[in-house]
């Protein structure tokens, strides 16, 4: 690639907070955690933090100024994460974005009915190979919950599947405490070891306080099981703004704080050092419709701005930020998803999760996914930014301009085309419109399907070894077998 | 023959000196020069308009691939002397009278040259009789025109109704392009064929020019 001169690179980026008011959430989050502590559901949580020196009244535990500035100190500023096959994928640092699908969704849009429908098996698997092939989406994630098996098997199922047909990595996550040991072991299966797997991390676990400042019993065990095995974990407080947290972004920011020093602090003194990322889902309630939006503005805002809290902490960041409530993919789906990736990249919002995900975060879309991969492609397009590439001294360009009459093959051209410009497509289209009629006058959503269709028939088996994918069949058949399936689902 | 796959391979990367290399090269293997035209030159062409077409390669390629097939040409042409550079067939372009907005004209130029068709290009701001007598003089079959503006796009019509008048339509066959132009006003004005863009337009006159 040729020269870049740095002196004229400028990141773009948004700013919603200046230091001075990151200082104050900090100091009223603090406050309120000295003051009205937080609840935690976990007998051995609450005395290793007494044992730290926190003052505790039952499940209540009030954190002061030391115990959390312990916990700061030991958080680590970065943190790579690595596929199936100990490739680095990603390294959460500075601004650096990646993208990773919503999570955890209840139901799939079927795009032949265009209606929700519990998924299966079936469903997963082309999840898994889709995300295989989607250039611009870094990270898999358990997406969605399969229906046709044991529904406390159904987090570890997801891992499963995923671990076994992508190998890109995947951010999950438990929903009962037994779960983790399944959950670790898949993983330990992948790596060889339980130190291989603590030194390339190949997962990242959600783990969500609930609002507000509380730790249930399920959350805050996976919270120290990660520590444990140095397994990553990203914080999601969800504060409703209006009605589980205050209505303002900024009372809304203080909560959000104050939930995630706390889960900071649960990690950091279980075992110092150990990965997160500084996360969330919260949401500006919509009293209309008793709603979450995930696409609302201010939900975005949100979003952003606790970024630069955690930025300022010193910690890479999470958020559920591109996507979309819209019940189908329309022109809202569109537009809230591409105004929350680009918000998030701007941000420098290290982990970005959403594409693919619809209706407040409880349906996912394949064609979705494709579109949004392409938006995501734009984003990261754009967190690049505008900087001169051989464009100094100018006339030697213009001279070939006006000799050639077109710059199409000039060396500068060649040399630059793929890398300054990104060229989305085939959801995005930019035909001119007899081109497009000609080729049948496609919608957006056919092309999204045919691209799903065609990406899936391009899938490329794992290169994961044979010996371990059969170790992972056979960890997960003998998980089931505990929840009374004979057998699991049927993967072809 | 495998020097002509090579031919076509280099034409495909765009690599004008390796073409014009083989190009002599197989001529001093006493390859007839039609053959390496057809099996190397045009053949590696239509790979990339194939290409081009399904959007696995961008313009710049298509364009670098034709830079090379030029060259290649170049060094075949002494050798058709006596029968002539051999073509697909004759077309005169241009952008018309009181427009001069050309780019679009000129990639079509381009892409017709390189899909083995002889091309004579009139630039912009061109007379309807320059089109008809152009053509007429050089036994062209066809004539391609192209406007930007709404206002100058009457002029095609023009064309279409001098050819009319010297009894031509049928022999010198008409194809239109350009932001405003429509398939639609190609058949009101009596124009033989529309084309959304250069790839399109070397179909469109590849079907114009065969025998019916």
């Amino acid at each position: 690639m040729g020269k870049t001169d740095r002196r004229y690179c400028v990141r773009p980026t948004v700013r919603f907070l200046d230091d001075k008011l990151i200082k104050k959430i900090i100091t009223e989050a603090r406050d309120v955690l000295k003051k009205l502590g937080v609840e935690i559901h976990s007998d051995e949580v609450v005395s290793m933090l007494q044992e730290h020196g926190a003052h505790v009244d039952k499940k209540h535990v009030f954190l002061n100024e030391e115990i959390i500035d312990k916990a700061l100190k030991t958080a680590a500023s970065s943190f790579r994460l690595y596929d199936v096959l100990g490739n680095e994928t990603h390294h959460f640092i500075d601004d650096q974005v990646y993208f990773t699908p919503g999570s955890a969704a209840l139901n799939i849009l079927d795009h032949k009915t265009n209606r929700i429908r519990k998924p299966s098996t079936r469903d997963y698997i082309r999840y898994a190979k889709l995300v295989s092939r989607l250039q611009h989406i870094a990270s898999q994630s358990t997406a969605f919950i399969p229906a046709d098996v044991h529904e406390r098997i159904s987090d570890s199922y997801r891992l499963f599947l995923s671990l076994l047909y992508c190998e890109k990595p995947v951010v999950t996550g438990a929903f009962t405490m037994e779960a983790f040991t399944i959950m670790k072991n898949l993983q330990v299966a992948v790596r060889g070891t339980e130190k291989a797997l603590a030194e390339k991390p190949l997962t990242i676990f959600s783990c969500c306080p609930t609002s507000p400042l509380k730790w249930s019993d399920v959350t805050v065990q996976n919270v120290i099981d990660c520590s444990d095995f140095n397994i990553p974990v990203e914080f999601v407080s969800m504060p409703l703004s209006g009605f589980m947290a205050p209505v303002t972004i900024i009372g809304t920011l203080v909560q959000h704080t104050a939930e995630t020093l706390s889960g900071i602090v649960i990690s950091q003194l279980r075992k110092p050092g150990t990965p997160m990322l500084y996360g969330g889902s919260p949401a500006a309630f919509d009293v209309r419709y008793e709603t979450t939006p995930m696409g609302a503005i201010e939900t975005q805002m949100i979003d952003c701005a606790y970024n630069e809290i955690g930025k300022y902490l010193g910690m890479p960041t999470q958020a559920y930020i591109s996507l979309s409530d819209a019940k189908m993919l329309d022109a809202q789906a569109g537009f809230e998803s591409a105004m929350g990736a680009t918000l998030a990249g701007l941000s420098g919002i290290n982990s970005i999760s959403g594409p693919g995900m619809l209706d407040f975060e409880s349906c996912q879309s394949l064609e979705k996914l494709v579109l949004d991969n392409e938006i995501c492609g734009m984003v990261l397009r754009l967190v690049r930014g505008a900087k001169p590439k051989d464009d100094f001294p100018s006339v030697p360009h213009f001279e070939e301009l006006l000799k050639e009459r077109h710059l199409l093959i000039s060396e500068h051209t060649r040399k630059f085309l793929r890398d300054e410009i990104y060229f989305p497509g085939p959801v995005v289209d930019r035909a001119n419109r007899t081109r497009w009629e000609a080729e049948g006058a496609s919608t957006l959503s056919q092309r999204a399907h045919d691209e799903v269709e065609r990406l899936i028939g391009e899938y490329e088996e794992s290169r994961l070894p044979d010996t371990i994918k059969k170790e992972l069949v056979t960890l997960m058949e003998s998980e089931a077998k505990e929840y009374g399936m004979d057998r699991l689902p049927d993967r072809f | 023959m495998e020097i002509l796959d090579r031919i076509s391979e280099m034409l495909q990367r765009g690599d004008t000196g390796k073409v014009s290399a083989l190009v002599k090269e197989s001529l001093t293997e006493n390859i007839p020069a039609k053959q390496v035209l057809d099996g190397g030159l045009i053949r590696g062409m239509q790979v990339i308009g194939e290409q081009y077409r399904l959007h696995e390669i961008f313009l710049p390629d298509v364009l670098l691939a034709a830079k090379a097939m030029y060259a290649g040409m170049d060094i075949l042409k002494p050798s058709f002397i006596k029968e002539g550079m051999p073509s697909l067939g004759k077309v005169v372009i241009g952008t018309v009278q009181g427009d001069l907005h050309d780019i679009g004209k000129n990639l079509v130029g381009i892409m017709l040259k390189g899909a083995g068709f002889e091309v004579i290009d009139l630039g912009n701001n061109v007379a309807p009789e320059s089109f008809v007598e152009t053509a007429r003089k050089e036994r062209a079959s066809v004539i391609g025109m192209s406007a930007l503006l709404t206002t100058t796009m009457p002029v095609m019509a023009q064309v279409v109704e001098l050819l009319k008048a010297q009894r031509l339509v049928g022999t010198i066959k008409t194809i239109i392009g350009g932001a405003p132009v429509t398939k639609e006003y190609a058949q009101e004005i009596g124009a033989d064929a529309y084309s959304f863009d250069s790839a399109d337009a070397v179909e469109t006159v590849k079907a114009l020019v065969k025998p019916a």
